[in-house]
């Protein structure tokens, strides 16, 4: 697009069209490439592991922390073919301003998949403390729980809400429209 | 004021490498053991009151709420201090009094309404929101925007930028009690904010940049108000230097008073101003290019101290970089399309929709059903006038989106307050929330 890195979009967007995207394997965990962009994809047992080692190598911000509910679109593409497809999907943005192995800034995304019913994940925040915020959005939101988070409590919605509303299966709010004559 | 204008002391041109902070000059702050003790301690010890029920870190502190009606809390922030007399000791900021469920709005809107949508967000500088938002919606396109669309945009959001820093002007004026500061940061803005008016049709929430390109081109004689709004604001600045950088009682105010070091604004995820302030030289436009921003020549400002001061003067000077990056628009913006030829995206003019079957149809599918995005998930970032602006988008080839996520620079910049504010005062509490630059709106979402 408009950044000249990306110039080979139309590339990667063709090479997603397939079942399963060219898979390789980065930090111990399968990779992809999407757009020109990297895709981790750990299990959850190897977040935090992970976590650690990107910062380690020059990751110095989690920039962005947040969930996807597959709910009504379970069979999505991108996924490699060992990763198998549940019900959430937590999605953390690293970035490296550039360190001394790799100069260039560069980001790092990675994609855990949270089972539905078992809705938990480790908490990055001994690693990036700055996630605090946006594990309590999710948590507020997805009802994934943190394990292992100084606070783990609702942070958008009132303390004493029911639901999580973010949830692709938590109705949109609205005020049914009545036209004369037409069934209700 | 007579005396003639101090230059920021602590202003000074980007250095690629991170240069370590210095010392915090707050007194109150104790030098930490580890850089990051502070952020990583988890119990009373630490600057964030978590819990209501742990025991009080000194004795005799009291628990006072601030906000949300608070009229320094820049809308309806809340926040719990715990108080040892005058000096904060522990504090927590409280959200969600805005929140109205943005992101689940955008999941019932196609791509072509999301900007009218993500615009509300950051209501200071909407156009970045809608810039973000129709960023990622191209990534997953696939599709080229046409080189005077990007200038166009790149126009704009400089021009927000402007808007924005004014804002922060007036408001951080206001807090700290120069309320006449209040009166001129408004005025000028306004200025800018005429300008956009006559551009995108409306002050605010403008819906202007659309997936594609813009919305509309450049009204004519274009140029002569934006160098004319340029050069009322430029020496307006002059005045403001003159009116508050030089001033003593200002200074006093803001220098030291909420001192964070580098280290634990990048273990707090902290981007934009106050992550420069500390002195690291961090800006998307220069070091992660998007749009055409390398073909601008443009200063990235950073502090030294990281103090309420740094933030300050780095916005004031932000103002003159914006001013500077409008004025090689003006001269170097190409012509040619504002938005793409895509028939798919882009709706057709009105003209042929009188005289062609095809462009009716076009228009009709566009408008009520929306166009299809291509499944995938991308995340895009532009540098805000708050820091990194993100958004989050996937799609399932329907045409709206199944996930829109915003990365909300505010979001994560507040959680800087408890550091900032511990061992400050209760009116220093009052001008680290306006060094911060929140805006709920984007906050809450």
């Amino acid at each position: 697009m408009e950044d000249p890195n990306h110039s080979d979009t139309h590339e990667a967007s063709a090479a997603q069209v397939g079942d399963h995207p060219e898979a390789s394997e980065a930090y111990g965990v399968p990779m992809v490439q999407v757009r020109g962009q990297l895709v981790l994809h750990p299990s959850r047992a190897d977040l935090l592991d992970l976590a650690a080692t990107l910062k380690a190598d020059g990751f110095v911000q989690c920039v962005d922390l947040c969930a996807v509910d597959y709910l009504t679109h379970p069979q999505r593409q991108g996924l490699p073919a060992d990763v198998s497809a549940e019900r959430f999907e937590m999605v953390a943005c690293f970035i490296s301003h550039g360190s001394q192995s790799a100069p260039a800034p560069r980001r790092l995304r990675a994609r855990v998949q949270v089972p539905q019913d078992d809705p938990v994940l480790p908490s990055l925040c001994d690693v990036y403390p700055g996630v605090e915020n946006m594990e309590r959005e999710i948590y507020d939101m997805f009802g994934i729980v943190f394990e292992n988070h100084p606070d783990m409590s609702r942070i958008l919605m009132p303390d004493e809400w029911d639901g999580h509303p973010l949830r692709r299966d938590y109705a949109v709010g609205q005020v049914p429209v009545q036209f004369k004559g037409a069934p209700s | 004021m007579s005396a003639p204008a101090v230059a920021p002391a602590s202003i000074t041109e980007a250095v690629p490498a991170a240069v370590p902070a210095a010392p915090p000059a707050s007194p109150a702050v104790a030098s930490p053991a580890s850089p990051l003790s502070r952020v990583l301690s988890r119990d009373n010890s630490s600057p964030v009151l978590r819990d209501l029920n742990t025991a009080p870190s000194k004795e005799g502190t009291m628990v006072v709420n601030m906000g949300p009606q608070h009229p320094s809390t820049h809308g309806v922030l809340r926040l719990l201090l715990e108080l040892d007399g005058e000096v904060v000791v522990r504090s927590k900021p409280v959200i969600g009094y805005l929140h109205t469920g943005m992101e689940k709005t955008g999941e019932t809107l196609t791509f072509l309404q999301g900007p009218t949508n993500v615009t509300r967000m950051d209501y200071a500088s909407p156009l970045f929101n809608e810039l973000v938002f129709c960023m990622a919606t191209e990534e997953l396109l696939g599709l080229e925007i046409p080189p005077r669309a990007v200038w166009i945009r790149m126009l704009l959001c400089e021009l927000n930028r402007m808007s924005s820093h004014l804002l922060f002007q007036a408001t951080n004026g206001m807090d700290i009690g120069a309320v006449s500061m209040m009166l001129y940061g408004w005025r000028e803005r306004e200025e800018v904010l005429r300008l956009l008016e006559k551009i995108t049709g409306l002050r605010m929430n403008h819906n202007y940049i659309r997936p594609g390109g813009v919305a509309a081109d450049l009204p004519d004689g274009w140029q002569q108000d934006t160098l004319g709004v340029c050069d009322l604001v430029e020496p307006r600045l002059e005045e403001y230097d003159t009116l508050l950088t030089g001033q003593p009682i200002w200074r006093e105010r803001l220098q030291g008073v909420g001192a964070i070091s580098t280290d634990e604004c990048l273990a707090l995820g902290v981007t934009g101003p106050i992550l420069r302030s500390t002195g690291y030289a961090w800006d998307l436009r220069r070091n992660m290019g998007y749009l055409a921003y390398d073909e601008v020549e443009f200063d990235v400002l950073c502090g030294s101290f990281g103090d309420c001061f740094d933030r300050y003067a780095i916005r004031l000077n932000e103002i003159r970089e914006s001013i500077r990056i409008v004025r090689q628009i003006v001269e170097k913006i190409p012509l040619g399309d504002y938005r793409t030829q895509d028939k798919k995206i882009t709706p057709p003019p009105r003209a042929r929709i009188d005289e062609s079957m095809e462009a009716l149809i076009h228009h009709f599918k566009i408008f009520t059903e929306g166009f299809k995005v291509p499944e995938g998930e991308v995340y895009t970032a532009v540098e805000s006038p708050r820091g990194e602006l993100g958004c989050y988008l996937v799609s399932d080839g329907s045409s709206k989106p199944m996930r829109l996520h915003i990365r909300a620079p505010s979001f994560v910049n507040l959680q800087t307050l408890p550091y900032m504010m511990e061992g400050a005062l209760v009116a220093d509490a009052v001008a680290i929330i306006s060094s911060v630059d929140p805006i709920m709106g984007e906050v809450d979402r």
